[in-house]
């Protein structure tokens, strides 16, 4: 039995916990959110609030941009300066409105169809140029808001409305595209991994440079449904936890335990000139002839 | 001016010259024949005058940056011809449905697909209207010469910031490549029309809503009205909206606000239509050819006239039906297989005939066709009785 002066210790060191306030970045009367109960994308949501927060970056210099798709929702929900426009194009406004006022943090979110299939030649471009944006790629490897068909990110043999036989598609590797196309900063976390996944869309946004998270969540009403997963939780723990290996972790295991498995955290970092600037320079220099 | 220096230059420079002078500070584009003219310009030109100059992996990007960037503030454009333009359909919806404003300039190519591509056609004019899917506004501009792509590029701004919307500027790739004289007008000798921004406070603000009249202020971004823009039906405040009454108005709203103010946008030449027995109907380059005709017939004592639309949409329904209440016959020359003669058709509603020469092997029409057709010889191209004559027709026409 302790004593009431031990009782009391702890207790009195222990700091009072102060709960995230997400009420100024979620704009009033916008919630609830149309994603479907045990959906991936609001854990994403709350840790893409918490990491912009964590930048102190101003809520009128932030301009979130989005295709369309479920995770292309997010913009109407979040107090910045939100764009959301047609599928596959949301980096292409992102480019144009990035060029017109650099001072803006752009922020993409978009999911693997929009982002891997129909604006895939606008991904890979925007890789190339490598403008100070953070796109953050919601996969669930599949096609939600029409209710669910194959996406660029289905893995071989699962099921879906137009796969229904088991998809006989090879998939994209979000991360090694990215990485290939130029990105300067490739990282990817999972819904279920949600501290690590805040930490790393935090550094993405620090990064200058075209900045790529591919993050893994769930879509439990249609991917989890085809493929047999009884709950949002199993899929979570199956696909998010079981189906990665963080980088650290990845160091200690033999190739045949990595089989499968995707890495999380970042990927892969460099300091390529970032577009903006150097386009900046070389007005300086034509007005200077 | 003093300094206003007659100049020599091409259509697609003086399309760039114009946009320059209406204020346009951002351009992004893919390259493709006949328009690539005005990228290359823009790339040279936009940088020294701190203006932004992107090179887009396709068309659709380039539309879709164009109105990211007037979004952020600036007055955008892009120059496509025939596949870009295809491609460039569904952001032009966007920029309708979203009240973008932005230029988008399409040198008419031969279609469909490929086509050939260096060869003149008017076949996208219809395309110009409804290409893109739903019901949209559209506001097409279809200059005739060199000056005046200078002149309607401004207006194309112009027009585009005081509705809120894209406005297309079509000229064909006769007009887009010939080298005529212009002046360029000296800063201030033409009215530039500035975006209308909100004066209210940043938490009052919403960006569709028309209570201070049918085309609401539009802030950028980045300058603190954090405001939500979607290419989903929306209410006042942009955000989505499955309101069936909301959205109908909408739809309303939008067509409206060009419908209502319709005789701004429109804008005709006539040319000797007061007594004028035969009309022509001729925009673009056909309507070069329809002037000389004009002039040959009147010579020989037919009274024709030209009614040329430089805006053709809204289509000038007002004065196409006055027109065709005075004519016995509208002839409508085009290059295409006909297309605007519909519209002719529809307006001037069996006041008077209506008939069309079209042109699709890539040659203008030449005045002598229009001539033939109104004097009873066929609508054909015709068998030119000696190259010279031909020749000699042509030069006239193109000085004016
Ligand atoms: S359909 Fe799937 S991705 Fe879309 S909201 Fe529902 S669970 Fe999420």
């Amino acid at each position: 039995m302790s004593t009431p002066a031990e009782d009391v210790k702890p207790l009195a060191k222990k700091k009072k916990k102060v709960p995230f306030n997400y009420s100024p970045y979620v704009r009033g009367g916008k919630l609830p959110h149309i994603w479907c109960p045990g959906c991936g994308h609001g854990i994403v949501l709350k840790c893409l609030l918490r990491a912009l927060h964590t930048t102190e970056i101003s809520k009128d210099d932030i301009a979130m941009v989005s295709g369309i798709g479920c995770s292309s929702r997010t913009p109407g929900y979040v107090d910045f300066n939100t764009l959301h426009t047609l599928h596959g194009r949301a980096l292409a406004y992102a480019t144009g409105l990035k060029m017109a006022k650099p001072k803006l943090k752009v922020i993409v979110t978009t999911g693997d169809g929009d982002a891997l299939a129909i604006g895939g030649n606008h991904f890979i471009h925007a890789c190339r140029r490598n403008l100070d944006m953070t796109i953050l790629v919601y996969n669930n490897s599949i096609y939600g808001m029409t209710s669910g068909q194959s996406s660029p990110t289905t893995p071989q043999g699962k099921i879906s409305t137009t796969g229904r036989y088991g998809n006989i598609e090879p998939t994209f590797d979000t991360c090694s595209l990215a990485q290939a196309a130029g990105a300067t900063f490739v990282a990817r976390g999972t819904a279920y991994h949600f501290q690590e996944l805040e930490k790393v869309i935090f550094e993405a946004m620090m990064h200058k440079g075209t900045s790529v998270v591919d993050v893994i969540d769930a879509c439990p009403t249609y991917y989890g449904r085809f493929n047999k997963y009884k709950t949002p939780t199993e899929m979570m723990e199956k696909i998010e936890k079981e189906g990665t290996v963080s980088v650290k972790q990845a160091d200690k295991l033999l190739p045949e335990e990595l089989q499968g498995k995707l890495l999380r955290g970042v990927l892969y970092k460099s300091d390529r000139p970032e577009y903006c600037e150097e386009y900046n320079k070389l007005v300086i220099a034509v007005q200077a002839k | 001016m003093a300094n206003n220096k007659k100049r020599f230059m091409q259509g697609n420079e003086a399309c760039t010259e114009g946009a320059l002078y209406a204020g346009c500070r951002f351009y992004a584009g893919y390259p493709i024949t006949p328009s690539t003219e005005v990228m290359e310009i823009c790339a040279a030109r936009l940088p020294k005058m701190g203006g932004v100059f992107i090179q887009m992996e396709d068309e659709i990007a380039s539309i879709c940056a164009i109105a990211g960037a007037a979004l952020g503030g600036l007055k955008s454009m892009t120059a496509t011809s025939g596949p870009g333009f295809s491609l460039m359909q569904e952001g032009l919806g966007f920029a309708c449905m979203a009240e973008v404003p932005c230029v988008v300039v399409n040198v008419m190519r031969s279609g469909p697909s490929t086509g050939f591509p260096t060869g003149p056609s008017q076949s996208d004019v219809m395309q110009a209207k409804w290409g893109t899917h739903g019901d949209h506004p559209a506001i097409v501009l279809t200059p005739a010469s060199v000056e005046e792509i200078f002149h309607e590029t401004v207006r194309a701004f112009n027009l585009s910031e005081l509705y809120r919307t894209p406005v297309i500027i079509l000229y064909d790739e006769i007009i887009g490549h010939m080298r005529e004289a212009i002046t360029i007008p000296g800063p201030g000798e033409v009215e530039i029309v500035e975006r209308r921004v909100p004066s209210c406070a940043p938490s009052e603000y919403k960006p569709y809503d028309v209570q201070g009249g049918e085309i609401a202020p539009l802030a950028s971004y980045g300058e603190g009205y954090r405001f939500h823009v979607t290419g989903l039906y929306h209410a006042a405040d942009g955000f989505p909206t499955n309101n069936t009454k909301l959205i109908e108005e909408a739809c309303h709203r939008l067509l409206r606000k060009i419908d209502d103010n319709k005789e701004r946008i429109w804008k005709n030449e006539e040319y000797y239509l007061e007594d004028a027995e035969i009309g022509i109907f001729a925009y673009g380059v056909s309507a070069r050819s329809a002037k000389f005709a004009v002039r040959e017939l009147r010579k020989k004592g037919i009274k024709a006239g030209l009614l040329r639309p430089l805006t053709i949409w809204p289509f000038p329904d007002r004065a196409v039906e006055e027109m065709a209440g005075r004519v016995k016959a509208i002839v409508v020359p085009e290059m295409n297989m006909g297309q605007i003669v519909y519209e002719v058709e529809r307006v001037a509603h069996g006041k008077c005939e209506v008939k069309g020469i079209f042109r699709v092997d890539t040659e203008p029409i030449r005045p002598a066709q229009i001539m033939d057709c109104i004097t009873g010889n066929g609508s054909k191209p015709p068998a030119p009785n000696s190259k010279m004559a031909e020749m000699m027709v042509e030069r006239d026409m193109l000085d004016g």
